[in-house]
């Protein structure tokens, strides 16, 4: 039933992405294409909760495909909580979607093409959910890969943009191509493409670890874990700002969710080597994620940097999740699994909010660069107090949704004492101080960013033409800002909605959620960690109202005068003596100085230049030292092989002759 | 019923001793240097007068400015209802465990350093991001420190944390020195005291919190003002007794409350007068030395942590 419905919303996505084409009028073909969206998110989300809720699995066959190999499609608690994410984050971005798009597109050509490819991007995602046999899953992921390489290429009219969108098709290839070797290695083992045939293969210990090492790359290259991260800074400030929201925010996630149901369901037995490997990788990304961040200056590039490190905290618990479940320990198994499904939820919504307000900041001003913006605050109120409440989730501070996965993960690594080996126990400590350090440095990255674009004085004059955005972005961005208050007061009710996933994967929910009130989030007893998210945010309101009423005589006396601010007397304060994005972050630069590549040149002033000059570029490590001589070494070697290919028409059949020999011999 | 009363009673009581402590530090270092100096009730006339003045705010100021001396006033308040101070039992300790309490402080600080950046002077900017800066690497030490105690207690409920070590048999946790150290290391720097940050001096090059709050007034900075006070007692509460817990009530009789309030006030004392004597000895630090202390901390957290897996599980 509930399956039925999924494939409803695949439908409408999927017609979305037609209607576009007759519909000669590009405002209303683009309205009607993100109306379709929108329903198709609505119908998928419902399905999805449905699904998450109930403690079974719905299957079904559907006639499409080769004819030997039919469909298989599946609905089960892992699967709708993927999908409730998917189709709640795609219906919220339909909203702000049409006025973005026409108000930011002069072509209408291209605005079709992206109305059409955003509906088979979307369409492939849930199918890749809602899949259940390998073959299946590759044609989904094929298609949401594709379509989203279409929709990064969208502005195609500077060589930079091309090439970005280039390299990620490249990586999501490479990426593709790895997990279909390790389905094939399942499927190998378990005579069959389902799913169901995978599960009940019995691999030797060796071709688990292929098998696990294949997928942890593919999927990883999809997800952006360190090093396999170059793609998403360089593909999300070329999309569009809806794009970059559902590929950040949504995308990334279908990874995730691929790489659960591979080790989780299909894998089935988990080696502490893994639990190891994914810890570590999540450590890696969620450090050098955000350290990255904290350099970049342009809005968006900053924000994909980010999810790198998301990502990295998801598959921190992710890692401390395998670890418990390779140790037998299924109730803290469960534990990590759900701070990291929390987590992939949080990032969701928090990320997508955060870039849709960057798309209406550069939508409003025009500019990318964090050191051209200033006092967006004062004239875009809305989306402002909206790109707030997403900086605090993102830093993960109480009361906000982002803390919650944050503490979740914290609680888990505690728990590390349940295991036996030491190393293991010390790494999971120093695992919790990574984590600490990430958080910190997330926050101060999101100082940064709220405090030079929204506060401050403008810094060009492009900005004091914003204005607050139309109704419908303002209602995607207030939408997401409430779920994410809501999902930060009422932990608990989100987590025990989400009780079936683990219970299905694992064989057994969490230890003490349900014998406590909906007040407290008890994960591991009552006595060992609780936060009272509720209370938090009605003691702060309690506070400010005393500490207001205690004032208000006050108030009434003296009220506040207004007065420039003061110059310390040296004449009128201008934008440039405010600190900039750069300056600011200076102080970390130099501590952590090591881990960027920097390219910092001085000129001091001379009669020629007017002033002295500064310019610092901040390039990646990965880049610099990985790709760029593994993209040498592949022409080098191309080169050799080339030679080959002498164009003399004796050379060939020389090949020619020698290879039927060789053949001949190998018969014989 | 009652406990919630007590739990009241603790807060406005943490609230009214805060600028006491801060008075007291100021009284003994001043008796150190063999200078009058105020008396030790003098912070209590200075938030009284700020109270009294006028509020003036820069004409481009957003409401963001006003709202973060509310925010992080009532945050501090929140986390001093939390913290165990002269009772355990109480029943706000559930609200928040430890790593709460940190997201408390780290969400004030966020509003402040934020408030910092609003008026667009370069003194605000240059105090947020130094702010933003030592707080990073403070708050893994921090962290660390206190999951070596947890790890140990088996929670990070700072309420079972000090009952936990109050009813077991006194035993010395080698980590726990390591732990101490590097907390009281890391408070220096999270309370804004020397040697990392200096709250007596207005010269641009040490400045750190002194500049974030420089555009504020009256009974803004006031609010301001107390809730550093508060946030310095509360670190020294939580110092004291996560380490020396003895005197606290375990019941919520007459006796036991008043020898846990006599025994805590004996306590701030005590570190008040080992801060004024550290601030005595010690000169402020370059900036840029700050990471090699915070360093030492982070190390010292990582010793304690270490020495926590290797010696103390069994």
């Amino acid at each position: 039933m509930y399956l039925h419905l999924a494939h409803l919303g695949v439908i409408l996505a999927l017609l979305a992405a037609v209607v576009p084409l007759p519909i000669r009028r590009i405002n209303t073909s683009v309205r009607l294409a993100f109306a379709l969206l929108g329903l198709s998110g609505v119908a998928c989300a419902f399905a999805g909760g449905m699904g998450m809720l109930s403690n079974s699995s719905m299957s079904a066959v559907l006639p499409i495909g080769l004819p030997w190999l039919h469909s298989h499609q599946h609905l089960d608690p892992l699967g709708g909580f993927f999908l409730l994410l998917v189709g709640g984050v795609s219906g919220i971005v339909s909203l702000y979607g049409p006025n973005y798009v026409i108000s930011s597109d002069v072509d209408s050509a291209s605005t079709r093409v992206l109305a059409i490819f955003t509906g088979l991007f979307i369409a492939g995602m849930y199918l890749v959910i809602l899949a259940a046999d390998a073959f299946s899953f590759m044609v989904a992921w094929e298609l949401m890969s594709v379509a989203s390489y279409f929709l990064v290429a969208h502005d195609h009219s500077q060589a930079k943009n091309t090439r970005a969108a280039f390299i990620y098709l490249l990586m999501a290839q490479a990426g593709g191509l790895l997990i279909l070797l390790s389905f094939g290695v399942l499927a190998g083992f378990g005579d069959g493409f389902t799913f169901s045939a995978m599960q009940n293969a019995s691999l030797p210990p060796y071709w688990e670890h292929i098998a696990f090492g294949l997928a942890f790359i593919g999927f990883g290259m999809k997800a952006g874990i360190v090093p396999l991260h170059v793609w998403l800074p360089q593909a999300h400030p070329v999309a569009p700002s809806h794009i970059s929201a559902l590929m950040s925010g949504v995308m990334l996630k279908v990874a995730v969710y691929g790489f659960i149901r591979f080790c989780y369901d299909l894998l089935g037995t988990i080696h502490w080597q893994w639990g190891v490997i994914v810890l570590l990788a999540g450590c890696a990304s969620a450090l050098l994620g955000v350290l990255y961040a904290l350099m970049q200056h342009d809005l968006k590039r900053l924000l994909a940097y980010h999810s790198v490190e998301n990502i990295g905290i998801i598959y921190m618990g992710l890692g401390l999740s395998f670890l418990f479940a390779s140790n037998n320990v299924p109730t803290l198994a469960a534990l990590g699994l759900i701070a990291a499904l929390y987590h992939c939820m949080n990032h969701a919504l928090f990320k997508s909010l955060l870039f849709l307000g960057a798309g209406a900041v550069i939508q409003q001003s025009g500019r990318h660069d964090l050191n051209h913006m200033g006092g967006l605050l004062r004239l875009m109120p809305i989306t402002g107090v909206c790109f707030l409440v997403g900086c605090i989730s993102i830093s993960a501070l109480p009361p906000f949704n982002g803390f919650v996965s944050e503490w979740l993960t914290f609680q888990t690594a505690l728990q590390g004492t349940a295991l036996e080996s030491g190393v293991i126990k010390s790494m999971i400590a120093v695992a919790a101080a990574a984590l600490a350090l990430t958080g910190a440095l997330a926050a101060a990255c999101f100082v940064k960013v709220f405090g030079i674009a929204f506060l401050g004085q403008a810094r060009t004059e492009d900005m004091l033409r914003a204005h607050e955005v139309s109704a419908g972005m303002k209602g995607s961005q207030v939408l997401l800002a409430l779920s994410c208050l809501l999902l930060g007061v009422f932990p608990t009710a989100a987590i025990n909605s989400m009780e079936a996933i683990p219970a299905v994967l694992l064989g057994t929910g969490l230890k003490s959620t349900q014998t406590n009130t909906w007040l407290w989030l008890t994960p591991v007893s009552g006595q060992a960690a609780s936060y009272g998210a509720p209370m938090v945010l009605s003691g702060i309101c309690i506070a400010w109202l005393g500490a207001y009423v205690f004032l208000h005589p006050r108030r009434r006396k003296t009220p506040v005068r207004f007065s420039p601010a003061w110059d310390c007397g040296f004449g009128p304060l201008e934008a440039r003596t405010q600190y900039t994005a750069s300056s600011f972050s200076q102080p970390i630069r130099r501590i952590f100085r090591p881990v960027w590549p920097i390219d910092e040149k001085v000129t001091p002033p001379s009669a020629a230049t007017n002033g002295g000059r500064y310019s610092i570029h901040i390039g990646d490590w990965a880049w610099d030292r990985l790709y760029l001589p593994l993209g040498q070494l592949i022409q080098r070697s191309a080169r050799i092989v080339a030679r080959l290919q002498g164009g003399n028409i004796r050379t060939y059949l020389a090949y020619s002759f020698f290879t039927l020999i060789v053949m001949l011999w190998i018969v014989t | 019923m009652n406990a919630w009363i007590l739990a009241l009673i603790q807060t406005a009581l943490l609230m009214l001793l805060a600028p006491l402590l801060s008075g007291w530090v100021k009284w003994i270092k001043c008796k150190m240097q063999c200078r009058r100096g105020p008396a030790p009730w003098q912070p209590y006339r200075d938030l009284a007068k700020l109270m009294r003045k006028e509020v003036v705010l820069a004409e481009h100021a957003s409401p963001l400015f006003r709202a973060t001396p509310y925010l992080v006033f009532s945050v501090t308040a929140l986390a001093s209802s939390v913290v165990p101070a002269f009772a355990v039992g109480l029943p706000t300790a559930a609200i928040a465990d430890v790593i709460v309490m940190v997201g408390f402080f780290a969400l004030g600080r966020f509003f402040l350093s934020l408030a910092g950046m609003d008026i667009g002077t370069a003194f605000g900017g240059m105090g947020a991001s130094r702010e933003v800066t030592i707080s990073s690497l403070a708050e893994p030490a921090m962290l660390l420190s206190i999951f070596t105690l947890s790890m140990t207690f088996a929670s990070t409920n700072l309420d079972t944390m000090v009952h936990f070590s109050l009813t077991q048999p006194f035993q010395i946790h080698p980590s726990f020195i390591f732990s101490g150290l590097s907390l009281l290391l890391v408070a220096t720097a999270e309370c804004g005291r020397i040697p990392i940050d200096n709250p007596a001096t207005h010269l641009e090059l040490t400045m750190v919190h002194e500049a974030m709050i420089l555009e504020y007034s009256g009974r803004h900075l006031a609010l301001l003002e107390w809730a550093s006070m508060l946030k310095m007692l509360i670190f020294g509460v939580l110092i004291t007794n996560l380490f020396i817990p003895w005197g606290i009530a375990l019941n919520p009789g007459v006796v036991p409350l008043a020898i846990g309030t006599l025994s805590m006030l004996i306590k701030l004392m005590f570190i008040g007068t080992v801060l004024a004597v550290s601030e005595s000895v010690l000169a402020k630090m370059r900036l840029f030395r700050a990471p090699e202390f915070l360093s030492l901390a982070f190390i010292l957290s990582l010793l304690g942590m270490l020495s926590h897996v290797v010696l103390e599980v069994y």
